[in-house]
């Protein structure tokens, strides 16, 4: 088993109303310095079997198909090392 | 022969009922479809009506998009069949890429639902002949969802085709870009909406008004005179 993430984020010239909200709560909260804030989307897709090139291009039409509206959407796909179970 | 006009049934499409009620209104025989039938029952026109299709999951309109009965509607679509979305149906339209952009939540981030005012600024489609260009009209808009986007190089053909349908006047209830209620296809038959004229077609509800009547006459001509 293999874990593939799939971040999704709206972008940069779409605006982002919710990471404006999150943006301006943050100096009620005592957070200063934090100028923008954009809020996305990440799918963790556990794959079975071994995540070759050809999964990871099927994974890729997934995203871009599915996942991710590109008309207003960039999305980045990446394995990620899944701790091996103590058995 | 009655015209038969199709009203796909999602899990979680709230305006079906409605929707099939304009349309019985309008003088046309409403055909219930089903989210998975495989075939269109050689319906004359399609509506996809307003609601939550999938919980709006993912994104509005985007787990609907690949539902069985799309894959029908797609192709037929794109030969001329005449389809109207309304509001989560005009999500869905775009989610398909049968009309270009998007639509993201409102830019206030809250549900609105209010009577709108529109301008028809394209009397040409199959679903707004018996529209003057230029009329204002009153239907209702509930949405969270309904904010129209597209790159600058897309508004600009959609503006110079004429292909924006409607826009929002007096008030942009949602961050629409250019004031932008409903577009069409180059072709004229798929047209995409988020205000909701199946509810402004009689008198003792809604708006009070029937503003929302003449897109259902209007493909109800269409199609006699076709």
């Amino acid at each position: 088993m293999a874990r593939v993430v799939v971040d999704v984020m709206l972008k940069p010239e779409i605006l982002d109303p919710q990471g404006q909200a999150v943006q301006r709560a943050l100096p009620r909260l005592g957070f200063d310095g934090i100028s923008d804030v954009r809020q996305g989307k990440r799918f963790e897709l556990e794959v079975d079997g071994p995540v070759d090139d050809a999964a990871l291009a099927r994974i890729h039409d997934l995203a871009e198909s599915f996942l991710a509206n590109t008309v207003i959407e960039d999305f980045t796909v990446k394995v990620e090392e899944v701790a091996e179970a103590s058995k | 022969m009655t015209t038969r006009i199709g009203v796909v049934t999602f899990p979680g499409s709230l305006d079906d009922r409605d929707t099939q009620r304009a349309i019985r209104i309008a003088g046309a025989e409403p055909v219930a479809l089903w989210h998975k039938d495989k075939d269109l029952k050689q319906v004359d026109a399609v509506v996809l009506c307003g609601g939550f299709s999938y919980g709006d999951y993912l994104r509005a309109g985007a787990i609907a998009r690949f539902s069985p009965v799309m894959e029908p509607l797609i192709e037929q679509a794109k030969a001329g069949l005449p389809v109207l979305g309304i509001c989560n149906g005009f999500q869905i339209l775009t989610e398909a890429h049968l009309l270009p952009g998007a639509m993201l939540g409102n830019d206030h981030l809250h549900f609105i639902c209010r009577d709108q005012k529109l301008r028809v600024e394209n009397a040409d489609t199959s679903w707004t002949s018996d529209y003057d260009a230029g009329q204002e009209i009153h239907i209702p808009l509930k949405n969270m969802d309904g904010r129209y986007v597209a790159d600058e190089y897309t508004l600009d053909e959609l503006e110079a085709e004429g292909r924006v349908a409607f826009r929002y006047v007096d008030f942009n209830p949602n961050g629409s870009l250019r004031d932008i209620a409903g577009i069409t296809n180059e072709a004229g038959n798929v047209v995409g909406l988020m205000p909701h004229p199946e509810h402004a077609v009689e008198p003792l509800i809604g708006t009070g008004r029937t503003d929302g009547l003449p897109f259902f006459t209007s493909i109800l001509k269409k199609l006699v005179t076709a």
